[in-house]
C-alpha cells in the first residue's frame, strides 16, 4: 500500500474522513457537515488531507459516493460500516446498527466480511433526520433533546411517518405536555423503530454494535439495549466507522 | 419510425397523451439496451419492436381484427392461450410496467394499490396504450385482491371476463381449474363465433409447447458459466413474448437460441469471468419495466434468471399432448397450468422448491427477492423465501419497489453492498 490509506464517507448529514497509516492506526479524523453540495464538501476534504492524499489510496462510500472525483475506489456504504465496526471492536461475530442520517443499516458480520443486512426504505422514521426534525420542532440541539429524554416518561407517538409524528409533536405541546416527555416519545419511537427492523437479523445472543452519528447519545444507547435485551456497545469513534471502513478497502487496494 | 398516428387515432387513443410517452422511450431503450457490448445479434428483432412497440404488432392485431379474429387482452400466466388460439383467436399481454400509467390509475384506485394493477388500470383509462385499446375482450383471474377489485372498474368501461383460479393445490382444485377452464373455452367459442374442437386444440396446445420449449432454449444458456447473454435483454426477450405472435415467438428465440449456444461453444460471454450471478424471484416485470435488471447489471453482477411470471413461471412444465377428448385435453392444461407456483396459492411449498432447484441449474451466487410496492402477497411470502434460501447457504437481498426512479440510489447502494458481500 501506499503510505496512507484515506476512507471518505459523505452521508446525507454529515461528511467523515479517516486517515490509517501502514500500521492501520488512525492517523487523523475529520468530520464536516455535508451542507447541499457533496462535491463542494469531497473538495473541501481534499484541501484539508491534502498532504496525506498526495501519498495515499483513497476510497469514497456514502449517499455522496459519486461526488469524490479524487477516490480511486468508491464502495457502498454497508460494506465499509462492516468493516469500520470490525476495526473498532474486533470481535469475531457482531450485529452492526447504523442509525444514519437518512437511513439506518443493521449488519451481520463474520470474520470481518458482511454476511447479511437490512437498510430501511426511502422512509426517514427510525433516523438521525427524524431526530433532528423534532428537536427542531422543540427548539433543542439533538444532544441537548437526548439528554432531556432520559428524564421524561409515558408520552408517545404513533406515526412511523416524520411528518405526521411532527404534527403529532406539536399536538403534544399543543396540549401542554411537558418538553422532557415529549423528548422521551421521540426517542421511544426511533428506539422502537429500530429494533423491529434489527431484530429481523440480531442472532438470539450477542451484543449489538451502535455506529453512526447517533451512537454518541448515551441515553438512546441504553434504551436500544433495554428493548433489544442485551448490551448495545459503541465507540468514541463509532461515528467514523464508515470513514474507518472506506480507510481499510483502500489499504488493501495496490496490496 | 413508421407513421402510426392515423391508426391510434382510429383506435380512440389519447395522440397528444400519448406522444409524451413515445418521446421517453428511445431514451430508455438506449440506456438499457443498446449502450451494452457484445449483444447477440438475434437481439435485433426485439430491438426493432421495441422501438416501435406501439406500432409493429397493433397494427397486425387490427389487420387481424378486419379478417373478422378476436383479440383478447389477458393479466396473468394462468389464463390459458391455447384454449383463444384453439377458437382462431389471438393472445395479447396487457400487464404495465410505466409509471407513465400510475397517475391515470390512482385517478380511480387507492394509492395502496400496486403499481402494476395501477399503470394496468390507467393504461386503459387514459387511451394512451393500443393493446388495451384494441382488445375485443379482457380476461381477468383471480390472482390477488387488487386485480379482482380492478377488474370490476375495468369491467365498464370493456367486455371483461373473470376466470376464478383456485387459492390451493388439492386435487378437487385442479378438477375445478380444469372447469373453468372449459367455461371459459364456452365464452371464447361464443366470442369467436368459431366452434373449438379436438383437432385445433390438440394444435393450439402444441403450438405453445413448442414456444415454451424454444425460451426454455434461451433458459438453459444461461446456465453456462460462460454466459453468452444479459440478464436485460432475455427479460426484454420473455416480455415482448407476451405480446406476440407465438409462432414468430418461437422462431425468434429458436434463433437466439442457436446464436448463444454457438457463442457458450466459442467461449464468448457478456460479462468478464467471476461476476456474481443472481437469481431475481418476485413479482412480475411488465414492459417496459427493467429498473432493477438495469441496477444489477451496472452494479458488477449479472441476471441469469427470473423465477417470476417474466420468468420461468411462463414457460417451464409442457402441457400433455396426448387428450383424446376435450374433457381430456382442458385437464391436461389444468394440470400444467396449476404446476406454476403464484403466491397467491396456500400453501406455496412449490415455489420454495422451483428457488432452490434454479439455484442449482443457473449456478446463482445470490437471489433477489423483489416484490412491487402494495402487492402483500409477495411481499408476505419473502419471509419463507428467504429463510429457505439461507438455510440452504444462499445469500438473499430483499426488495420492495415500484415504476418510479427516485429510490434508484437507494436500490443501487443495496444491492452494490449485496455484490460486495458476495464478493467478500
Amino acid at each position: 500500500m501506499k503510505k496512507f490509506a484515506i476512507g471518505i464517507d459523505i452521508g446525507s448529514t454529515c461528511a467523515k474522513a479517516a486517515v490509517l497509516d501502514e500500521k492501520k492506526d488512525l492517523k487523523e479524523k475529520l468530520l464536516l457537515p455535508t451542507g447541499w453540495s457533496s462535491a463542494d464538501t469531497a473538495e473541501e476534504i481534499r484541501r484539508r488531507l491534502a498532504s496525506y492524499i498526495e501519498e495515499g489510496t483513497v476510497v469514497a462510500t456514502g449517499y455522496g459516493r459519486v461526488c469524490v472525483p479524487y477516490a480511486d475506489k468508491s464502495v457502498t456504504e454497508i460494506t465499509c460500516h462492516g468493516k469500520g465496526a470490525d476495526y473498532l471492536y474486533q470481535a469475531k461475530s457482531m450485529t452492526v446498527i447504523d442509525i444514519g442520517g437518512q437511513d439506518t443499516k443493521i449488519i451481520r458480520i463474520e470474520s470481518g466480511n458482511v454476511t447479511d443486512f437490512l437498510m430501511n426504505d426511502k422512509c426517514s422514521a427510525g433516523t438521525g433526520r427524524f431526530l433532528e426534525v423534532m428537536a427542531n420542532t422543540l427548539g433543542l440541539r439533538t444532544e441537548e433533546l437526548c439528554e432531556l429524554a432520559s428524564r421524561g416518561k409515558d408520552a408517545s407517538i404513533s406515526s412511523m411517518c416524520t411528518v405526521f409524528a411532527e404534527s403529532e409533536v406539536i399536538s403534544l405541546i399543543g396540549r401542554g405536555e411537558k418538553r422532557e416527555n415529549i423528548a422521551f416519545a421521540v426517542v421511544d419511537s426511533i428506539v422502537k423503530k429500530v429494533a423491529a427492523q434489527a431484530m429481523h437479523l440480531l442472532p438470539p445472543e450477542g451484543e449489538a454494535v451502535l455506529t453512526g452519528g447517533l451512537c454518541e447519545f448515551q441515553y438512546l444507547r441504553s434504551s436500544l439495549g433495554k428493548a433489544l435485551g442485551r448490551e448495545v456497545v459503541s465507540s468514541p469513534n463509532g461515528r467514523y466507522a464508515g470513514a474507518i471502513g472506506a480507510a481499510l478497502v483502500a489499504s488493501k487496494l495496490e496490496s | 419510425m413508421a407513421d402510426y398516428v392515423e391508426m391510434w387515432k382510429n383506435i380512440g387513443m389519447d395522440v397528444d397523451m400519448h406522444d409524451t410517452l413515445c418521446q421517453v422511450l428511445p431514451t430508455a431503450v438506449g440506456d438499457v439496451f443498446l449502450s451494452q457490448e457484445n449483444r447477440p445479434k438475434a437481439m435485433d428483432f426485439w430491438d426493432l419492436v421495441i422501438s416501435e412497440v406501439h406500432g409493429i404488432r397493433p397494427a397486425e392485431l387490427i389487420e387481424e381484427q378486419k379478417k373478422g379474429r378476436k383479440v383478447f387482452g389477458t393479466f396473468c400466466v394462468y389464463v390459458p392461450d391455447e384454449v383463444v388460439i384453439a377458437a382462431n383467436g389471438i393472445v395479447t399481454g396487457l400487464c404495465s410496467g410505466s409509471q407513465f400509467w400510475v397517475p391515470a390509475g390512482e385517478a380511480v384506485l387507492p394509492k395502496s394499490t400496486c403499481p402494476l394493477v395501477k399503470a394496468s388500470v390507467g393504461a386503459r383509462l387514459s387511451r394512451t396504450c393500443p393493446f388495451f385499446r384494441i382488445a375485443d375482450m379482457y380476461v381477468g383471474e383471480t390472482t390477488c385482491d387488487g386485480k379482482k377489485k380492478a377488474y370490476e372498474i375495468l369491467g365498464e368501461d370493456v367486455p371483461m371476463y373473470v376466470m376464478d383460479v383456485p387459492q390451493m393445490k388439492r386435487a378437487e382444485d385442479i378438477a375445478r381449474w380444469k372447469d373453468e377452464i372449459a367455461a371459459f373455452a364456452k365464452k371464447v367459442e361464443e366470442v369467436t363465433g368459431n366452434r373449438i374442437t379436438v383437432e385445433k386444440l390438440k394444435e393450439a396446445i402444441h403450438l405453445i409447447n413448442e414456444k415454451r420449449k424454444a425460451i426454455q432454449r434461451v433458459y438453459d444458456c444461461r446456465k453456462s458459466e460462460c454466459l453468452p447473454i444479459s440478464g436485460r435483454d432475455v427479460l426484454l426477450m420473455i416480455q415482448i413474448a407476451f405480446f406476440d405472435d407465438p409462432a414468430r415467438c418461437t422462431q425468434m428465440c429458436n434463433r437466439l437460441a442457436d446464436e448463444l449456444e454457438e457463442r457458450i461453444r466459442n467461449g464468448v460471454s457478456v460479462v468478464p469471468k467471476g461476476t456474481k450471478r443472481i437469481l431475481v424471484t418476485g413479482s412480475p416485470m411488465s414492459i417496459p419495466n427493467w429498473k432493477l435488471h438495469q441496477i444489477i447489471e451496472t452494479s458488477g453482477a449479472a441476471v441469469v434468471c427470473e423465477e417470476m411470471c417474466t420468468g420461468t413461471r411462463y414457460f417451464e412444465n409442457l402441457v400433455d399432448e396426448g387428450g383424446k377428448t376435450l374433457e381430456e385435453q382442458f385437464m391436461a392444461l389444468s394440470e400444467r397450468y396449476m404446476k406454476t407456483n403464484c403466491a397467491c396459492f396456500t400453501p406455496n411449498k412449490g415455489r420454495i422448491d422451483d428457488l432452490l432447484r434454479m439455484v442449482k441449474e443457473y449456478k446463482v451466487d445470490g437471489v433477489i427477492d423483489t416484490s412491487l410496492k402494495f402487492c402483500c402477497l409477495y411481499d408476505t411470502e419473502k419471509y419463507v423465501v428467504s429463510r429457505a434460501l439461507k438455510e440452504a447457504g444462499v445469500p438473499v437481498l430483499s426488495l420492495e419497489t415500484d415504476y418510479a426512479d427516485t429510490d434508484a440510489e437507494q436500490l443501487r447502494t443495496r444491492i452494490g453492498a449485496f455484490v460486495e458481500m458476495l464478493h467478500a
